[in-house]
């Protein structure tokens, strides 16, 4: 064997090793995240609220925070997200104005997430008064979200072949009529998936909510959409840094509560995504 | 697309004007979004400059209870932490793009993506919680230093949050290389490993000169789990090992202080000042990346 195969071989294996560095440690975090935290999980855990300086009872109030957030961002985001996307694949055409979006999005997927939380104290908790509210805390993370929903929602879109619409027009169709009609249900796979990566982000966030939602400790649910509500990925952030004595356990279990929540989400995007794949018609 | 030409002449219909104005909007308001975070970043911040003399917030010391505002710390924090990531992550990143793309069997890809998948789905409070309880025990124990919150740690976990982003965009980069450039090293008798380093790298090198500073910007912003591996101490560096001790960053300053700041005091505008900084630094990052992005896009490829 030539010594430039030797190379090569040596190449393809350190290759593989590096990959294999990136890729253990993901599993050590979810394995360790697992075994250490599902002793926690308990009925109990998962629907009583914390008491005793939060180092006994469940996480209740927390995780349904979390969803009632994960929900309100869901329903401000989508609307705009997926009609931006519309605007961008269907209806701009390659203007400075559209370059001006573009660049818009981009910049708005790269401001750290607790610009967003300054941004959203700003804005939605003192100029317009809402206070530290699930509203608030809704709208801010809608915002962050946009981008990703944005430019899934729109790959989806120009992913549809120019020959739906043409036909569709063909049949005396109208331009909105052959989008809702004809391209919106074609790219709605895609959409989906673009939707819940978005917001699954967005469920696992701390920064945002931490000045425009988030309550240290209120054991019991949300009354309106101006009140504070708990929320798990800022409950792990209190129980384990701001708690001293909390029993590790209990640490592990949130986190476990947590990972598990945006990890289905991350599943239902990859399901939808492949299921839909197979089916396609173009 | 040039379909839209010929559906521009189809019949108006009241009801579709006023569903297309509203998407317009929609579309606009990503711009409107920019423009009100920086207008309010900016409403909140600016007095700072105005009501702090400039010595004390350019300065190298953060008391803010003495009424010292000096940023240096934090911005140095976040320089040391992300360099220290950025250059945990560029070679891991790049080498785990090449193996996906141009290397791995079909079996291991399958596995490969799913797996980098599901880390940027990870929480980075998460990242954090791990770091502090699994890693940082590590660290403090195999370098024998008095804690394991250390500016390494930080980097560390921050290199492992800003993979996704590199690996993604490089190996983008990397499919956008015309098959032709390999199919012409492979005749001329370039073995595969030849042929990756000397002609699909090179050629994809903007592309991934994109991916780093993608994953740079979302290193420099990330702010749970830094906050709670780097051990939060807002002191300059001035030891050789600085790398090994507490640092603190611009995120974890802003995270860990505004909810204890009175509302219109020196220290909860100077808060917002260094969001403006923040909202700047990654601006000029995103700016630079999404202008290469553009300039391949219209050459044909991510080159």
């Amino acid at each position: 064997m030539k010594k430039r195969y030797l190379v090569q071989g040596l190449g393809f294996a350190l290759l593989g090793l590096i990959a294999l560095v990136v890729v253990v440690p993901i599993l050590w975090v979810v394995g360790e995240i697992v075994w250490r935290g599902v002793g926690a999980i308990s009925w109990e855990f998962l629907t009583t609220a914390p008491h005793e300086g939060m180092k006994a009872g469940g996480i209740f109030p927390a995780i349904v925070g979390t969803m009632l957030l994960t929900l309100g961002t869901a329903l401000a985001a989508i609307p705009v997200g997926v009609g931006g996307a519309i605007y961008l694949a269907e209806y701009a055409r390659d203007t400075w104005a559209t370059r001006l979006i573009r660049l818009a999005i981009i910049n708005l997927a790269g401001i750290p997430s607790v610009v967003y939380g300054l941004f959203g104290l700003g804005l939605f908790v003192l100029f317009l008064q809402f206070g530290t509210s699930i509203l608030a805390g809704c709208l801010t993370l809608a915002i962050m979200t946009l981008p990703v929903i944005i430019s899934a929602a729109e790959e989806a879109l120009r992913a549809v072949p120019v020959e739906y619409r043409t036909v569709s027009a063909s049949l005396g169709g109208t331009r909105w009529q052959g989008i809702y009609r004809i391209v919106l249900p074609q790219a709605l796979p895609g959409i989906i998936t673009g939707v819940l990566l978005g917001l699954l982000r967005a469920a696992g966030e701390t920064a945002p909510i931490l000045f425009t939602v988030a309550a240290f400790y209120l054991p019991r649910l949300p009354q309106s959409l101006f009140d504070e509500t708990m929320a798990l990925p800022y409950h792990l952030y209190v129980i384990s840094t701001q708690v001293p004595g909390m029993p590790l356990q209990v640490q592990y279990g949130t986190a476990l509560v947590l990972l598990v929540l945006v990890l289905s989400l991350n599943v239902a995007a990859t399901l939808v995504r492949s299921y839909f794949r197979r089916r396609r018609q173009w | 697309m040039n379909a839209h030409k010929a559906l521009r002449s189809g019949p108006v219909r009241w009801n579709d004007f006023v569903i297309e104005s509203l998407i317009r909007v929609t579309g606009f308001s990503t711009i409107a979004f920019v423009l009100l975070i920086l207008f309010f970043l900016l409403r909140e911040g600016m007095p700072a400059f105005f009501q702090v003399p400039l010595d004390n917030l350019f300065g190298p010391a953060w008391y803010p209870t003495l009424g010292h505002y000096g940023m240096v710390p934090q911005v140095v924090g976040s320089l040391v932490v992300t360099l220290t990531a950025v250059l945990i992550a560029l070679p891991l990143g790049v080498a785990t793009a090449v193996f996906v793309r141009e290397v791995a069997p079909n079996w291991a890809r399958e596995i490969l993506k799913p797996l980098i998948e599901v880390l940027a789905g990870i929480p980075s409070v998460v990242l954090g919680f791990f770091g502090m309880t699994v890693i940082a025990p590590i660290v403090r124990q195999s370098l024998g230093v008095p804690t394991g919150l250390t500016a390494f740690t930080g980097g560390l976990v921050l290199a492992y949050m800003a993979l996704p982003t590199i690996i993604s965009v490089a190996e983008d980069a990397l499919d956008a290389v015309p098959k032709s450039y390999r199919d012409a090293a492979l005749a001329m008798g370039a073995t595969r490993w030849q042929t990756i380093w000397r002609v699909t790298v090179p050629a994809a090198r903007s592309g991934i000169i994109t991916a780093v500073l993608l994953g740079m910007g979302r290193a420099i912003g990330e702010t749970m789990a830094v906050m709670m591996v780097t051990g939060n101490a807002a002191r300059l560096p001035h030891e050789l090992d600085f790398l090994f001790r507490p640092i603190r960053t611009m995120t974890a300053t802003i995270a860990a202080e505004m909810g204890e700041v009175a509302q219109g005091s020196d220290h909860y505008h100077v808060l917002f000042a260094i969001g403006i900084v923040l909202f700047m630094v990654t601006f000029v990052i995103n700016l630079t990346a999404a202008v290469t992005i553009f300039r391949k896009r219209r050459r044909g490829g991510l080159r």
